[in-house]
């Protein structure tokens, strides 16, 4: 499988988000890898993850389970994609993200497979796994990681890598455009 | 003064990135998103909480019924 990178960024400064806008529309499946820390005191911030602006909740499904290293829960939410590491928590440390998108330009609602990790080189980490729908059947075009708590910031030296992998004609091999 | 957020914004058909402030229609979502996700955070602990509590309780009574630390450890893992 062949992964072809179409966008990296690492913030210099805080933001409150980072949105990929024009993600080209030859490829097949989306993958989204970041490294996160975020400004808001406490050990553990969330994140969430909008497609092209859609910023109702309610067209977003997800299904989480979430582990902290003794326990396992499981919830439902909505642009929710994890818990990540917050300003309290050991410094210099950050939480990773890895979306993983099918079909993103297909005729159908766009389902995302997320896990997220808010490694903290500390007692307790949390794990989240899920599986996102998003009910729209449009072509994704740009997307959104942004933060629900008004105040909280993504920290400089968070970064954010965009691929896409592109399948060949018989539907089986993939091919790089590099 | 406070200071407006700002978001990165990166053209993956040029690549350039840009850094503008969020609009007045963003931050009063960010504001409604907030107040929806503590909501569902906090029934999210108590919840945890709640299963924290009945593990310890199941701990303590397999505890006196006999069993090791061990074989509790081993039976609930």
């Amino acid at each position: 499988m062949t992964m072809q990178l179409i966008e990296t960024k690492t913030l210099g400064t805080a933001a409150a988000s980072i949105t990929f806008t024009s993600i080209p529309q030859d490829g097949t499946d989306l993958v989204l890898l970041g490294l996160v820390r975020t400004a808001r005191p406490l050990a553990n911030d969330f994140v969430d993850l909008r497609f092209n602006g859609d910023n109702t909740d309610a067209n977003y499904s997800a299904r989480v389970v979430i582990g902290n290293g003794s326990s396992a829960f499981s919830f439902t939410e909505n642009s929710y994609i994890g818990d990540v590491n917050g300003d309290t928590s050991t410094a210099d440390t950050f939480s990773s993200i890895s979306v993983y998108t099918l079909n993103y330009r297909g005729a159908t609602t766009k389902l995302s497979l997320v896990d997220t990790v808010s490694e903290a080189n500390a007692t307790t980490a949390l794990q989240t796994l899920l599986s996102r729908l998003w009910n729209n059947t449009g072509a994704i075009t740009s997307m959104e990681i942004g933060f629900t708590a008004a105040g909280s910031n993504l920290v400089a030296g968070s970064t954010f890598s965009l691929y896409k992998i592109t399948k060949g004609s018989d539907g089986i091999v993939t091919t790089s455009t590099t | 003064m406070t200071d407006t957020p700002m978001k990165v914004v990166v053209d993956c058909a040029t690549g350039e990135s840009t850094t503008v402030p969020l609009t007045e229609a963003e931050l009063t979502q960010r504001e409604i998103d907030r107040v929806a996700f503590e909501a569902t955070e906090a029934e999210r602990k108590a919840a945890e909480q709640a299963k924290e509590n009945l593990k310890a309780s199941a701990n303590a009574k397999l505890l006196a019924l006999g069993l090791t630390e061990a074989e509790v450890a081993a039976l609930t893992a």
